[in-house]
């Protein structure tokens, strides 16, 4: 056991070394991100000018935010998965929206509200998984049906109410150093998780249960409790994540983070956590983020029509998938 | 040794036994369907009347069509996200082909098979020689169809030929065309079971390290699935067709997770090897009705979708209570 680490460690050449880093995945995603970066800076002039950047990492840091709970939930093992984040970050976005109002006064009433609900249904998913366990992919999908559903009989089909001017401010305005305050607010984020993961007793609780339920229940950890912690965590930051898309349209769609359930657990898997749990880290899951949205707007920018964006998508993430991606071969 | 002595039997058993042996897969689906039928007849006579069961079966069709589609490739260990999206995409395809000529019908029949297969194709290899994992994989060759969806028809238009939608409205010695097709989707089902190949798809599903210690074509069952999943799409394309009258490129959107839901509701375990498709069809025509049901009763119009997420999470939470659980 100890004499196979002792012999290989000392004697790799720095190629071996460097072939070792390659196969990590959050490097090999960085390095995408920058190659996609680069690539759209010789195609278009101007697409890798700082101001672009800063602005391509603003539009994900919704993504990114979302992401956090999404990296907690497949962390957690069991098949965990959230299929509600999209539209709990919407209904976040709206109750946080309405009750704003334009109005910075009620911005923090709007947050508390907004994150208030959204715990409520990680609750709801949290013990239909741990007590009537049912399997996450299917609760979570029965609440995607039901928070859709919320939202509706929240707006009546009529989605109002404004982001309140400090909100637009954090996420548009450039205060801190010339970047955008909602760049600062997720840097804080991604290391309070990581944190989370690394040196608390819920982050080892987490990876615990997350490798194996059996082992962790015998060695008593609260599984249970655990497992209900990471839904409840995954609908607030998708929360979040809605509110700070508020910030940045100011106005308030009815389906206006739908469609970032999918992308999310892309990001989480692009970032080299394992979909079965138990192994991965946040910071991979971010710079997954960063490749999907430098990805989408690089499409953008080249003005490819919209069907061939879509398309391209959808290979570039096979592409990248088949990169590491992929599961083990089987043997006799 | 013994399971060579019991095959031969099982193939002479009368035809009697054999339908004996279809059971629907858990008494949650069974109790989940009575009731849903009888809700709805209660509270909507006009269902039982010729034109009811054959409007109501028409637009079951394409979602009873992806649950059986979904159903295989669950059963087999996979799933298919992307299962709207080759139905858009085939049906779009046959409409251009078609042109709204009589005459093209056959051709666009063959088009719209061909094309979801050649999807199906697609997400098998991608699972099978890739290895990707399925739900981001077929997430991803979503994407990739319903591009092509949109090239191919860049806006909802073009005409079905009128064989088409009319042979859909239609009923052969009083039994509307549509429930014919449901049935005939059931006893297909009946045919393929007894295939080897689906065989090899239950103990991929069930174990996929165990089955392939077992000589079974893992990597080829896992194709196989897919490929029929595809061809079954393409046919919910056309009766997708059949019932709009027109193309449609984001006509899929829900299905993939309607169908999944249908499964799920129908006793079909997401964890693989478990379940029927019959199981998913009437877990398909449950949720539809469920919709119906909603609609009937009269609910303000928003707040339809939270009563239908409610019921649709209480079904698959009753569902999955039901279904039977894998020994470890």
């Amino acid at each position: 056991m100890t004499p196979t680490a002792l012999d290989g460690a000392p004697q790799r050449t720095t190629g071996q070394r460097a072939l070792r880093l390659l196969r990590d995945p959050v490097v090999l995603a960085a390095l995408i991100a920058i190659l996609l970066v680069v690539v759209g800076g010789v195609l278009k002039p101007g697409f890798a000018a700082p101001d672009q950047i800063v602005n391509m990492l603003r539009v994900a840091s919704f993504l990114g935010i979302i992401a956090i709970g999404q990296t907690i939930v497949v962390l957690s093992g069991g098949e965990g998965i959230d299929l509600s984040v999209g539209v709990t970050a919407t209904l976040g976005a709206i109750l946080a929206s309405r009750t704003m109002n334009g109005s910075d006064a009620l911005l923090v009433p709007g947050v508390l509200l907004a994150i208030g609900v959204a715990a409520l249904i990680g609750l709801a998913n949290g013990l239909g998984i741990v007590l009537l366990r049912i399997p996450p992919f299917v609760m979570t999908l029965g609440m995607l049906g039901v928070v859709s559903g919320l939202v509706l009989v929240v707006t009546g089909g009529v989605a109002d109410g404004r982001a309140a001017p400090a909100l637009v401010q954090l996420v548009n305005g450039r205060d801190v150093l010339g970047i955008p305050g909602i760049l600062l607010v997720w840097a804080v984020l991604a290391v309070l998780v990581t944190l989370m993961l690394r040196r608390t007793s819920f982050g080892a609780q987490l990876y615990a249960v997350g490798s194996s339920r059996e082992a962790a229940r015998l060695s008593g950890v609260p599984v249970g409790r655990t497992v209900v912690s990471a839904y409840v965590l995954s609908s607030v930051f998708a929360a979040l994540g809605g509110i700070a898309m508020v910030g940045y349209s100011q106005q308030v769609f009815l389906s206006l983070a739908d469609d970032l359930t999918l992308p999310s657990i892309a990001a989480v898997i692009i970032g080299g956590t394992l979909v079965s749990g138990g192994v991965g880290g946040y910071l991979g899951s971010a710079i997954g983020a960063i490749v999907l949205t430098v990805l989408t707007s690089l499409l953008t920018t080249l003005n490819m029509p919209e069907w061939a964006r879509i398309v391209v998508q959808g290979v570039v993430l096979i592409a990248l998938l088949a990169v590491y991606g992929r599961q083990r071969r089987l043997r006799a | 040794m013994t399971e060579t002595k019991a095959a031969p039997t099982r193939e002479r058993a009368p035809i009697t036994a054999r339908i004996a042996r279809v059971r629907v897969a858990s008494w949650a689906t069974a109790a989940l369907l009575v009731v849903a039928v009888v809700l709805a007849i209660a509270l909507q006579p006009s269902l039982l009347s010729p034109y009811g069961i054959a409007s109501t079966f028409a637009t079951f069709l394409p979602l009873v069509l992806v649950a059986v589609a979904q159903a295989v490739v669950v059963i087999g260990g996979g799933l298919d996200l992307s299962a709207g999206a080759i139905v858009a995409l085939s049906s779009v395809v046959a409409v251009q082909v078609m042109q709204g000529s009589d005459d093209r019908a056959l051709l666009g029949f063959a088009v719209a098979i061909g094309t979801g297969l050649a999807c199906g194709l697609v997400n098998g290899l991608i699972v099978s020689r890739l290895r990707l994992q399925p739900l981001i994989a077929t997430f991803a060759t979503a994407s990739v169809f319903s591009g092509l969806a949109l090239l191919v028809l860049p806006t909802p238009g073009g005409t079905v030929p009128a064989v088409l939608t009319g042979t859909f409205r239609q009923a052969v010695a009083g039994v509307p065309v549509s429930v014919l097709l449901v049935v005939a989707v059931a006893l297909g089902w009946l045919v393929v079971r007894q295939l080897r190949i689906m065989r090899h798809i239950r103990a991929t599903g069930g174990g996929p390290a165990a089955a392939f210690a077992s000589l079974v074509p893992v990597a080829g069952a896992q194709l196989a699935s897919y490929a029929f999943s595809g061809i079954v799409c393409g046919l919910a394309g056309l009766a997708v067709l059949g019932n709009a009258g027109s193309g449609d490129p984001f006509i899929g959107g829900d299905l993939a997770l309607n169908s999944v839901a249908a499964v799920v509701i129908g006793g079909v375990a997401l964890r693989g090897g478990i379940g029927s498709p019959i199981g998913a069809i009437a877990g398909a025509i449950t949720l539809a009705l469920a919709s119906t049901i909603l609609f009937a009763i009269g609910l303000p119009t928003s707040w339809r979708a939270l009563a239908s997420g409610l019921v649709v999470i209480l079904a698959l939470a009753l569902s999955a209570l039901g279904a039977p659980r894998r020994q470890r």
